[in-house]
């Protein structure tokens, strides 16, 4: 088994209208219940807007606080979930499930160690 | 090399890298053990032992197992007694045909971009060296060389399954094995159209039941037999005008065969139907109306503008140029053959002027300096006949 990153690359600007928002969340909340039905589920979260990032950075022997994300990108990281599968094709069939409950691009990428 | 071992190790190198792929679990000992067991080949031959491929796997694989005993480490004694597991003799058919299989499923997975598939491709089942992959497609040799390690290990990090897929699956992992073997087919190099003809036979050993493999195989195959007269020195010779003395009527013959058996199989696909259409341009004098038909059936499956066009050299056959010039009007492309095609049919109408800017725009576009004289020696020549662009 490995484990692979589901990244949820989100479109900066106006949110989803709340009840386009509302139906998002139901069908990521049966996504999240049918992998952890399935046993590959680990982990998962949304994460808050790019302005709420700080960074954090060791320069000698100081650390470099500065407010915002590592890098401004009109596309950033929303959410992510973690599964633990067999192969990347397996991978694949739960990101095909994420992309269509986020309505979002969904980046499949497997753990180096975990 | 010797030639029978040069003959082996063309029909059996995919067949022998696959088991090993198997075996071994890791595509770059896999290669680099069949590699030694050609080399061995190559010192111990002749005889030709009965059964060649089964003698490289049986060869390779003890290679692989004197590797794994030089090196003592606990990973490796586990891959050994792995391989010792396995050391029934090695099969003929049944798990030596799914490997394959399994092998082209991998090198064509979708999680790999497509000039990464066709490298591999021709890498693992066809045996080219990399340098032969870089000269096909004119790319310098670092880059190709760059382009399969990283593809490899993709395979090995991501865990790319060595596996035929699931049935659901299959339809869309297949469009891409077929698209793959179409690409290498059209490179326009005779070698790589003779590699990609016998993967696409071998593909349908072993799916016997896809007609669209079957399809592919007789499209390439009809392509294929008109090569030596499409060209009288370097300039190009369109369909109407080529000598058919010159066709390959062996290729021919099969791929009217194949054709035959698709249609019997009554489920169309963009492979199946392209092949009809050129079964239809190898038998006689075109029959356009049936040549329309077909496309229009094409075009109902892909709706693509290279589709629309071709169909509007068959609507003009058949309704004229006025007809054939209406259904290329909707066609946005800025595209050589687009270019071409409806230089052809102002000048069937007598609009010299218009022609004569068509042609010379689709100069400029096309790649291919033959087509380029071509269309130079069109535009000069003041030819009012005109007949398919089909090559």
């Amino acid at each position: 088994m490995a484990k692979y990153l589901l990244s949820v690359y989100q479109p900066e600007g106006t949110p989803p209208a709340p009840a386009e928002l509302e139906r998002i969340m139901a069908d990521v909340a049966v996504f999240e219940d049918d992998a952890k039905a399935a046993g590959v589920w680990v982990f998962s979260g949304g994460l808050q807007g790019q302005e709420t990032a700080t960074v954090v950075r060791a320069e000698g022997d100081e650390v470099l606080v500065t407010d915002g994300p590592f890098a401004e990108a009109k596309e950033y990281l929303g959410g992510l979930t973690i599964i633990d599968c067999a192969d990347l094709d397996e991978a694949l069939h739960w990101g095909r499930r994420a992309t269509r409950a986020t309505t979002l691009p969904i980046e499949v990428r497997p753990f180096h160690w975990a | 090399m010797t030639t029978e071992v040069e003959r082996v190790f063309r029909e059996e190198y995919g067949r022998a890298v696959s088991v090993l792929v198997r075996l071994l679990g890791d595509i770059d000992l896999a290669e680099e053990m069949v590699a030694e067991a050609f080399a061995e080949a190559v010192r111990r031959w002749p005889p030709v032992p009965p059964s060649p491929a089964g003698w490289i796997i049986t060869t390779a694989r003890n290679k692989a197992i004197d590797r794994h005993r030089r090196e003592s480490t606990r990973g490796a004694r586990h891959a050994q007694a792995a391989l010792l597991a396995d050391e029934a003799p090695v099969e003929e058919v049944g798990p030596v045909q799914d490997d394959r299989l399994r092998l082209i499923f991998t090198c064509c997975h979708p999680a790999l971009n497509r000039a990464a598939q066709v490298a591999l491709t021709l890498r693992l089942l066809g045996g080219l060296t990399t340098p032969e992959i870089a000269a096909a497609f004119l790319v310098p040799e670092k880059t190709m060389a760059q382009r399969i390690v990283r593809a490899k290990s993709k395979i090995r990090g991501a865990r790319i399954p060595y596996r035929v897929p699931r049935d659901a699956d299959l339809p869309e992992r297949l469009r891409s094995v077929l698209a793959v073997l179409y690409l290498i087919a059209n490179q326009g190099r005779a070698d790589l159209a003779a590699e990609a003809i016998r993967l696409g036979r071998r593909l349908m050993e072993l799916m016997p039941d896809e007609p669209e493999v079957r399809g592919l195989l007789a499209l390439m195959l009809l392509v294929e037999s008109r090569r030596g007269a499409r060209r009288d020195g370097g300039a190009l010779v369109t369909l109407d005008r080529q000598d058919r003395s010159r066709w390959d009527h062996t290729m021919i013959t099969e791929g009217h065969e194949l054709v035959r058996q698709c249609l019997r199989r009554g489920a169309p696909g963009p492979y199946q139907l392209q092949a009809a259409i050129q079964a239809v341009h190898t038998d006689g004098e075109t029959d356009w109306a049936q040549v329309l038909a077909l496309y229009d059936q094409l075009y109902a499956l892909t709706p693509t503008p290279v589709v629309a066009l071709n169909r509007a050299v068959a609507v003009a056959e058949v309704r004229g140029p006025e007809a054939g010039l209406a259904a290329v009007a909707g066609i946005e492309l800025d595209y050589a053959p687009l270019h071409a095609v409806r230089a052809d049919l102002l000048r069937r109408l007598g609009r010299e002027a218009e022609a004569a800017r068509e042609y010379t725009r689709a100069a400029e576009l096309s790649a291919d300096p033959a087509e380029r004289t071509y269309l130079r020696t069109r535009l000069t020549s003041g030819e009012r006949g005109f007949r398919s662009r089909g090559l």
